[in-house]
């Protein structure tokens, strides 16, 4: 049987980026081991001598013509922009304001 | 007007019988009157849509060579991009968002003249069966209208069965055209993968997504099957092979010699009973037409749904770390010294609904080091089981079939606190989408025990879309000169405004 705790949850919430109230955590752990026993049936199938598959198309590496087409304006690619400061992404602050 | 088909529309666009104006106006008009009611529609592009009418209208009118379907007005799914219009997919983190640039699809759409109305609802990013999960509330299914009309698509499905609009977008992973159209009475067509280009439609799970055509007839989905499919380079794996002949294969319905294989494992236990006696009639209607039934096997479809919740989950957890909070779409948590990092957790954690989080938090479990081979690893493996599975039954078969859905329509609020009961819905449509190759649903009747709608589904080897609708066809003809009257005729009249 598989399970995921509560403090399990919260690892996965911070390093998919979501924060998440103390009910969402305990709600989704316990759903976690209704769907994780659910989801595991495919191990008893999956054998060693079976390869996978990760696409339905046999493709690799497809290339186009390295030519320069029109792209967006910056004006278009700022357009949905949250925040903007001289043609550019507004963004806040990346890193520790140590300096 | 609007209960005529697509093709009978363009007929008589061509005919000067009616315009694209006047047509796109009564679409209109059904849409002001209804949808209070039906909720399918999330934005009504009223003087764009009209504006696009005149245009195709004024180039008739020059004379000009036009496409078959030009004029005709469609519904757009709200996952597909469409330049200036709000494209939310569904989710509270795009509202508002205009995107800078249109979908390949719309770019076929708008190159054929086809008019779009407006964007419809679906379950957020398109992770549902029941449109549930929209942040923008549900879609009513329009044979009663306290009932689901299915999912993801059910605003497209929805808004077919209320004569909307005669034509819909949709997209289908795991069955997001196939089940809306089975549970509203309507055609819904998923392509073989890499037959219509995702260039410009929101990814969810990118070895699985695929657009294709949601509507009232088999031909009418041929119709716009055939105008938004093909080779796009804007898309690596869009298919550069020419694209099935499929509105040929629609008006002839000639399925003589055909050898239709039954999956056995896709009917029996679970399956809804009024559902298993359409589909056997459904049989029995295509042999008379000359097919020859047989029976096949997939003793490893039983796996499928699991795989899927893991293959999907994993791959979205991927492609929604894009929505970031930092180059469009909502930002929250902006006080002054927040971080990038805190802006970017508050801002998902408002954004998203409880399912969307649900498979992102599923979805970074399963591709974990240490879990990534007992989860993601042996879904992929399954995955190769499927295929061997289609493989091995094309070698018998020209088609398979199967109910598309366990049931019919269910009510509102009914499964939406059971993840696991709400994923049984998909168990029939989700094999195609992990082979990759096509699938259809058409109305088989209604089920004697609810008098709801049961989809019937055909299911193609990659590239040989064509054969469903040779299929397809011919099933419909033979109902509807059963029912004498195409089955969305019984559905109640809505009342509206």
């Amino acid at each position: 049987m598989s399970s995921l705790s509560r403090d399990d949850v919260a690892n996965l919430a911070r390093l998919a980026r979501i924060e998440m109230s103390e009910e969402e955590l305990v709600n989704l752990s316990n759903e976690f081991t209704v769907i994780l026993d659910a989801v595991a049936r495919v191990q008893e199938v999956a054998g060693a001598d079976v390869e996978p598959t990760s696409h339905p198309l046999p493709l690799r590496n497809v290339f186009r013509p390295d030519v320069v087409v029109p792209s967006l304006t910056p004006e278009a690619a700022l357009s949905g922009a949250p925040a903007q400061e001289d043609s550019r992404f507004r963004v806040p602050q990346i890193l520790g304001e140590e300096a | 007007m609007i209960h005529l088909t697509a093709a009978q529309m363009a007929s008589k666009l061509i005919a000067g019988e009616t315009t694209s104006v006047e047509l796109t106006q009564a679409h209109l008009d059904r849409i002001a009157a209804v949808d209070s009611d039906v909720h399918a529609f999330l934005f009504v592009d009223s003087d764009g849509a009209l504006a696009q009418a005149a245009a195709v209208d004024a180039l008739r009118a020059a004379g000009e060579k036009l496409a078959p379907l030009a004029g005709v007005p469609l519904a757009l799914k709200d996952v597909m991009v469409q330049k200036g219009i709000p494209t939310t997919a569904g989710s509270k983190i795009l509202e508002g968002w205009r995107p800078p640039y249109d979908s390949t699809v719309v770019t076929n759409l708008k190159n054929n003249g086809v008019v779009i109305l407006g964007k419809t609802n679906m379950d957020e990013f398109a992770m549902g069966s029941s449109t549930e999960n929209s942040a923008y509330g549900p879609t009513h299914n329009p044979w009663d209208l306290t009932r689901i009309p299915g999912g993801s698509g059910g605003g497209s499905s929805a808004a077919l069965a209320a004569f909307e609009a005669p034509l819909a977008i949709g997209t289908d992973t795991g069955g997001s055209i196939r089940q809306p159209a089975a549970v509203t009475g309507t055609v819904g067509v998923k392509p073989t993968y890499g037959g219509v280009s995702r260039f410009g439609l929101i990814a969810f799970s990118s070895s699985l997504d695929q657009a294709g055509p949601c509507a009232r007839t088999v031909l009418d989905a041929a119709l716009l099957h055939e105008a938004i499919a093909g080779h796009d380079p804007k898309d690596s794996t869009s298919i550069n092979a020419p694209v099935p002949q499929v509105v040929a294969a629609a008006k002839s319905g000639d399925v003589k010699g055909m050898k239709i294989g039954v999956v056995k494992e896709l009917n029996g236990d679970g399956y809804q009973s009024g559902v298993r006696l359409r589909f056997e009639e459904s049989l029995e209607l295509l042999a008379a037409a000359g097919a020859e039934i047989v029976e096949v096997s997939a003793p490893n479809f039983e796996y499928a749904l699991a795989a899927y919740y893991l293959i999907a989950p994993s791959e979205c957890s991927s492609n929604l770390a894009r929505f970031d909070a930092m180059r469009y779409g909502l930002r929250v948590g902006e006080v002054d010294g927040a971080s990038a990092e805190s802006v970017m957790n508050l801002t998902r954690e408002v954004g998203f609904g409880r399912e969307v989080k649900r498979r992102i938090i599923l979805g970074t479990y399963a591709l974990s080091s240490g879990y990534y081979d007992a989860y993601y690893g042996s879904a992929q493996k399954v995955r190769t089981l499927i295929t061997q599975d289609f493989n091995k039954a094309f070698q018998k078969c020209d088609v398979m079939v199967s109910p598309t859905c366990p049931t019919t329509a269910f009510k509102i609020g009914e499964k939406s606190n059971d993840p696991i009961a709400m994923y049984l819905n998909d168990i029939a449509t989700i094999p195609v989408n992990m082979a990759g190759i096509g699938g259809m649903s058409l109305p088989a009747g209604l089920a004697p025990e609810d008098g709801l709608p049961v989809g019937f589904q055909i299911m193609a080897p990659a590239m040989q879309d064509q054969r469903m609708y040779l299929v397809g066809a011919a099933l419909e003809a033979a109902l509807l000169s059963q029912w004498g009257a195409p089955l969305l005729s019984q559905a109640p009249e809505l009342v509206g405004k």
